[in-house]
């Protein structure tokens, strides 16, 4: 699971109404190197929810140095972009899980594949 | 079978008509073994894939296939009928091959096929970006299973149609494209509001902006 979908995934248990962002608790993490795409990342750094970033990026200890708040005028700046884009696409959580901020209920991360079925009740 | 797969694919991209150049996040449901993510990868587009099959994606110590294949794209297992686990906005596109037929048969007393699609179709809807677009390929059984789903994603807001390619032809492979586009950008008091700004920019005269701006009109306007 990279960091940007984890950006993006959320809690669709019924009737919990802030399920984001999943605590990330990962035992097992990689780093592999991906095609830098800067128009990519930076046509993604508006949709994300920059400070839930940076607490999974911490979460996973590979915070570095990447700024706590947004730098604005970030098209342009490269060495920015590429933090970004390291963070986001090449950090991947092989296992764990994630946890709901509100409810508890744990989604276990196997070979990097989040289990987001729901049970009966949840649904 | 992989040929067919991997056509459809192509002809589905084709239909979500993404800017050209550039690079977007795209959701892939019922990715199944990755084999449809694999176009998009190869036309430099970034993917999330969901599929409720671990045989398929794998975390079992059966042989995986989406791992096996290195799969770039990122895949999540989930049930597309208990609803798409996605902030709103996240996606620029979404296509889905041969998945959605899955949703109309009843696997359980408790399921109900119409809330299961509907509870995907309006998921799925809120995770797209504005004016985003939806592409469905599916085979259905019959014109009933057509309408059922047509109705639900109306329902959730969708609009568009069908695109039937090879009507004509009497061969098993009447493959059927459903091309759904979702929230219509224009007319909505955003919209309206956004142009009367630029007209004012630009010098123009323009009426102000009251609670009266974009609202429905009666008929007889």
């Amino acid at each position: 699971m990279k960091l940007l979908t984890h950006n993006m995934l959320t809690s669709h248990v019924k009737g919990v109404t802030k399920g984001y962002p999943l605590l990330i608790k990962a035992t097992e993490v990689k780093v592999s190197e991906v095609e830098f795409n800067p128009q990519f990342v930076s046509r993604m750094i508006p949709k994300l929810e920059w400070s839930a970033l940076v607490q999974a990026a911490e979460e996973v200890g590979h915070l570095n140095d990447l700024p706590t708040e947004l730098l604005p005028d970030y098209e342009n700046n490269e060495e920015f972009l590429r933090k970004v884009h390291r963070v986001l696409l090449e950090v991947e959580v092989l296992e764990g899980s994630l946890r709901c901020p509100e409810s508890g209920r744990e989604f276990p991360i196997s070979r990097g594949i989040p289990n987001m079925l729901l049970n009966e009740d949840e649904a | 079978m992989i040929e067919i797969q991997s056509q459809m694919s192509e002809r589905a991209l084709e239909l979500l008509s993404l800017p050209e150049g550039h690079p977007c996040f795209l959701l892939d449901v019922g990715c199944g073994s990755g084999l449809s993510g694999d176009h998009l990868t190869e036309e430099g587009h970034c993917w999330v894939g969901i599929d409720i099959s671990t045989a398929m994606l794998v975390i079992s110590p059966v042989p995986d296939v989406a791992l096996d294949r290195e799969v770039e794209g990122d895949l999540v297992l989930g049930d597309m009928g208990q609803g798409m686990p996605f902030r709103p906005g996240t996606f620029d596109g979404c296509i889905s091959i041969s998945a959605l037929q899955w949703l109309c048969n009843a696997d359980k007393k408790t399921h109900s096929p119409p809330k299961r699609l509907y509870t995907f179709f309006s998921t799925l809807y809120s995770s797209l970006t504005r004016g985003a677009r939806a592409v469905f390929q599916i085979y259905p059984e019959n014109s009933e299973q057509l309408e059922l789903i047509t109705a639900q994603a109306m329902k959730a807001g969708f609009t568009g149609g069908m695109v039937v390619d090879y009507p004509n032809s009497t061969k098993a492979k009447k493959s059927r494209f459903k091309n759904m586009k979702g929230k219509s950008v224009k007319k909505t008091r955003d919209w309206i509001l956004e142009k009367k700004e630029r007209r004012r920019r630009q010098g123009r005269e323009v009426r102000a902006d009251t609670k009266y701006t974009g609202r429905q009109r009666k008929p007889r306007f």
